[in-house]
């Protein structure tokens, strides 16, 4: 590691930290009430989820709008398996069991994941989208009619394991491995095959198994983000991973530019927050969607960031850069 | 030393025979060049050495080992590489993230050791900076190692995709019309490039191309087809006074 990447590492951290302990300090003084930390918890939770289609949607570059159904699945396979857990009765911390139950959930997601991209991923572009919204239909109908997790009427009884503190972190942890991913040998080899299919394979790029890779990964974290969802919401109904929540995804991936960790992240916070913000006017929300999207298409196409990433280091770099700039000129005159 | 024969292989597209019953035997650190006629079928040939088309007939033998049914990424790890007749780089990525990325098979970390950035990882990558920059260098594109590769210059587009196909570490290396779309100049430095990698990097060439002076100018072998059968092959001088190929490119 060089000494620019120890830079840029400890500045995330204290950044990172520092946003935490700003959080910390708010809930504890009670400045933010209950209604203000669900949101928050919403927004890590969307977070999640959008960073994870990003795998799809922008490393990869497939349509993929059947992320609701995975999220779906893990939501309900992490629910599952804590309920049976905690009525085990074995004395473990709640902590342990959310991570046991995160990890159940991203796996039973991923292997569908597998299941499902192994055949779908020989189509490309809207054909897959339609089959994936297909196959996220299915997972819903499936559960609307799955007794053992309540069919239509819900899963009830989900023990709420999830508060601000630790899903902050398990969103930090996430962004930090699917940053790391997508600047990896393994990531490098799926955006190849955005970038230009055949030559991928023609350098050397197993591009069927790198394919198959990203749609299990997404579906993984997706998988962890439907667990963080369940155990916070406690209570599970199927009609809520319809296609309009995949869609709503897709549109938060897009609005933050296809590709881009960070636009994810800052158009999932815009995306979570501003309807919040409108509750009285809920019923436009849709309205505000596809007028956000409408204007974004026609001024900004590639979306928030584009392809690029947004970086702290380099920002604050910029930033005393400016203010040298300004001395020096500053200094000038006064001689 | 044979690298890499074919023999009679043929390639049908539902009625029409594209490549008739054709052979090629590559010996090892040969220059060869395969010309024809427009829609004479060297392309074909070129996807089905490379995997991209699994002949319909005939049998293709690179390093001893049978390469059909093999995905093109299989044969590329068997060792032979190629490159596009129009130019197919990762556009959005790097020069030096485009070499990167050829090189995959050589960087030696699992996918978590990637994503918790494990010493490993660090290793594995500077080594992998390393050796491509070297690539780079030998191509001269040092400078150009953070460019986007969609903003090169033409030339310099054609000079990464050959240091990309060279990455994978090839014995045979198949170059589609490298020179097309380049001027004098650059078709003369090109085959300079083509000359001086065939020697450093001891590896096999086959190369189609529609320039003549290039083609006549390097390689030592030549290989004539048209309508998808071979009609004539031998050194350059044998080939300019064969009156089959005055033939199919004059017409009688």
């Amino acid at each position: 590691m060089d000494h620019n990447k120890k830079k840029a590492y400890l500045v995330n951290t204290v950044a990172v930290v520092a946003l935490y302990l700003v959080f910390f300090l708010l809930i504890q003084t009670k400045t933010m009430n209950n209604y203000f930390v669900g949101i928050a918890i919403m927004t890590c939770i969307m977070i999640i989820m959008a960073m994870s289609l990003n795998i799809v949607a922008g490393f990869l570059g497939e349509m993929a709008l059947g992320h609701a159904g995975f999220m779906a699945i893990g939501a309900y396979a992490s629910a599952s398996f804590s309920m049976v857990l905690i009525d085990s009765g074995l004395p473990l911390p709640h902590l342990v069991i959310l991570i046991l139950a995160m990890t159940v959930g991203g796996i039973v997601a991923g292997i569908f994941g597998f299941l499902i991209g192994t055949p779908t991923l020989r189509l490309r572009g809207d054909y897959l989208g339609i089959v994936t919204i297909g196959f996220s239909e299915i997972i819903r109908i499936f559960f609307i009619n799955f007794g053992p997790t309540g069919g239509a009427a819900g899963l009830k009884g989900i023990t709420r394991l999830v508060n601000f503190h630790n899903v902050y972190w398990v969103t930090i942890v996430i962004t930090f491995l699917i940053f790391t991913l997508g600047r990896s040998k393994h990531g490098r080899a799926i955006i190849s095959i955005r970038e230009d299919e055949i030559a991928s394979e023609a350098a050397g790029i197993p591009t069927t198994r790198y394919k198959v890779l990203a749609f299990s990964l997404a579906a993984f974290f997706a998988g962890v983000g439907g667990a963080l969802y369940a155990h916070y919401q406690s209570f599970l109904e199927p009609s809520k991973f319809g296609f309009m929540f995949s869609i709503e995804m897709f549109v938060i991936v897009v609005l933050g530019g296809l590709g881009s960790l960070t636009g994810s992240i800052i158009s999932a916070i815009v995306l979570t927050v501003l309807p919040e913000m409108l509750r009285s006017f809920a019923e436009y929300r849709l309205l505000v969607y596809s007028l956000v999207l409408i204007i974004m298409m026609i001024f900004r196409p590639q979306g928030i960031f584009g392809r690029s990433e947004f970086s702290l280091t380099a920002f604050i770099e910029s930033l005393i850069q400016r203010k040298n700039v300004k001395n020096s000129i500053g200094g000038g005159e006064a001689s | 030393m044979t690298v890499l024969s074919a023999k009679n292989i043929t390639m049908q597209f539902g009625g029409l025979t594209a490549v008739d019953q054709f052979n090629l035997e590559l010996s090892a650190n040969e220059l060869v060049g395969l010309i024809g006629p427009n829609g004479a079928g060297k392309t074909t040939i070129f996807n089905m050495l490379t995997g991209v088309y699994v002949p319909t007939m005939g049998e293709i033998v690179l390093n001893d080992q049978s390469i059909i049914k093999k995905t093109p990424h299989e044969i590329v790890k068997l060792g032979a590489s190629r490159t596009f007749q129009n130019i197919r780089l990762f556009k959005d990525l790097t020069a030096v993230e485009n070499v990167k990325i050829a090189y995959h098979n050589f960087i030696d970390y699992n996918m978590v050791q990637g994503m918790f950035r494990t010493k490993k990882f660090w290793d594995e990558e500077k080594k992998a900076q390393e050796e491509c920059m070297k690539l780079l260098d030998i191509f001269d594109m040092g400078e150009y190692a953070d460019t986007l590769a969609k903003n090169l210059p033409y030339g310099q587009q054609r000079k990464l995709e050959i240091a990309r196909a060279l990455a994978s570490d090839p014995k045979v290396l198949m170059l589609d019309e490298p020179a097309a779309g380049m001027n004098p100049n650059e078709t003369a430095e090109l085959m300079e490039t083509i000359h001086f990698i065939r020697n450093k990097f001891d590896i096999t060439v086959l190369l189609i191309e529609h320039d003549m002076k290039l083609v006549m100018g390097i390689c030592e072998r030549i290989i004539v087809v048209d309508y998808g059968k071979t009609i004539a092959e031998g050194t350059p001088d044998e080939i300019k006074n064969n009156p089959d190929v005055i033939r199919a490119y004059l017409g009688d």
